[in-house]
């Protein structure tokens, strides 16, 4: 193929996901919009933010694009089969790495933040924070990377050009609204800063 | 895994650390807080389905590294097109958004400026970080899949904060 002609194909294959995956973007930024209340009343947290939604895009990107090999080289069937070792372990494993990063990521910001002498809140507060966020949008990341990949592999569409936009889409959406729900939780169970 | 997975999670801290020195700008302009998870949400996109596909093209073995490389050159070509369609798409939107929930003050020209410099800027950027790092993984023996889509959304994220503000630093 020439490059013109791979160009188009990459083109019209990336618009429509990548289309899609900015009206996510846009209505997580109003979600993110929304929630100047809870980012002044919990400090730190707008820090925390990026690596929050970079987490979700690692974890389940990463557990997509693993999918999508393995289809392509025939060790997993598509259809969603919790028997199989190996789909379920990759599940298990992203929740757990999801899990430990968004805790690691609260305890780094909290620990920075407090060496420059700025105004951050508790370590439990922001962990606990971490920790509700990443097992909501974990739960709702993987259902959602597993459906995409083997449906979209299923109806003959490329799962790679799919995962990366359907997650970062998702993760942001889901990663914001189940923030903003996790923060909501733990300032009511009273781990306010 | 679980390194890269936690060297990342670093870099984005940085990235928050960065958007963090904003914090005065992003609440008094709320538009560019709309503009914030978008921008660097495309970014990371356009990055990762460059990275997905390298990836899938050298597990199948038809990659090869070099500049006359078609599906090198055709996919590179194809992710500066996307970023010039989506990123105007992307500051209307925000604008538009953010007018409805009646806090926009900034006018609509200089929204959707702002999102298209960001965003051809990232999309070239995005496209060195995905060529290093896809190579860097060949080179080294890893599996792209485990390594390149993390390092360029990641990279795309902070490059995406970073370069967001400064455009908007220069505009402004």
């Amino acid at each position: 193929m020439s490059v013109l002609a791979v160009a188009r194909e990459a083109y019209e294959a990336a618009l429509p996901p990548l289309g899609a995956s900015l009206v996510g973007g846009l209505l997580a930024g109003v979600v993110l919009g929304g929630m100047q209340a809870e980012l002044r009343a919990v400090p730190g947290l707008l820090v925390l933010v990026p690596a929050l939604l970079a987490t979700r895009g690692n974890v389940y990107g990463s557990l997509g694009a693993r999918l999508s090999t393995e289809l392509h080289q025939g060790l997993v069937e598509p259809r969603v089969d919790l028997g199989n070792r190996r789909l379920r372990g990759a599940m298990a494993a992203a929740l757990a790495n999801g899990l430990l990063a968004s805790a690691v990521a609260a305890v780094a910001v909290f620990l920075i933040l407090t060496v420059f002498g700025d105004d951050v809140a508790r370590v439990t507060t922001l962990v606990a924070i971490s920790l509700v966020a990443g097992l909501l949008s974990g739960v709702a990341l993987t259902a959602v990377v597993v459906v995409v990949v083997f449906v979209g592999y299923r109806r003959g569409r490329d799962p790679d050009t799919l995962v990366g936009p359907v997650v970062t889409t998702t993760g942001d959406v889901f990663g914001l609204a189940f923030l903003l729900l996790a923060v909501r939780l733990v300032l009511a169970a009273g781990g306010g800063a | 895994m679980l390194p890269v997975l936690l060297v990342l999670t670093m870099v984005e801290v940085g990235s928050g650390l960065v958007l963090g020195t904003f914090e005065a700008s992003l609440y008094r302009y709320p538009t560019l807080l709309v503009l914030v998870p978008v921008t660097i949400g495309t970014a990371g996109n356009l990055g990762s389905i460059l990275a997905s596909r390298l990836s899938t093209a050298f597990h199948l073995g038809t990659l090869s590294f070099s500049p006359t490389d078609e599906a090198l050159a055709g996919n590179a070509v194809a992710t500066v097109a996307l970023a010039v369609t989506l990123f105007p798409v992307v500051g209307a939107g925000a604008w538009a958004l953010r007018s409805l929930l009646g806090g926009a003050q900034l006018a609509i020209t200089t929204v959707v400026w702002i999102s298209l410099v960001s965003g051809v800027v990232l999309a070239v950027l995005a496209v060195a970080v995905t060529l290093v790092a896809t190579y860097g993984a060949y080179r080294y023996g890893l599996d792209p899949d485990d390594v390149v889509i993390p390092v360029v959304t990641n990279t795309c994220d902070v490059l995406g904060v970073v370069v967001l503000l400064a455009v908007v630093e220069l505009t402004l």
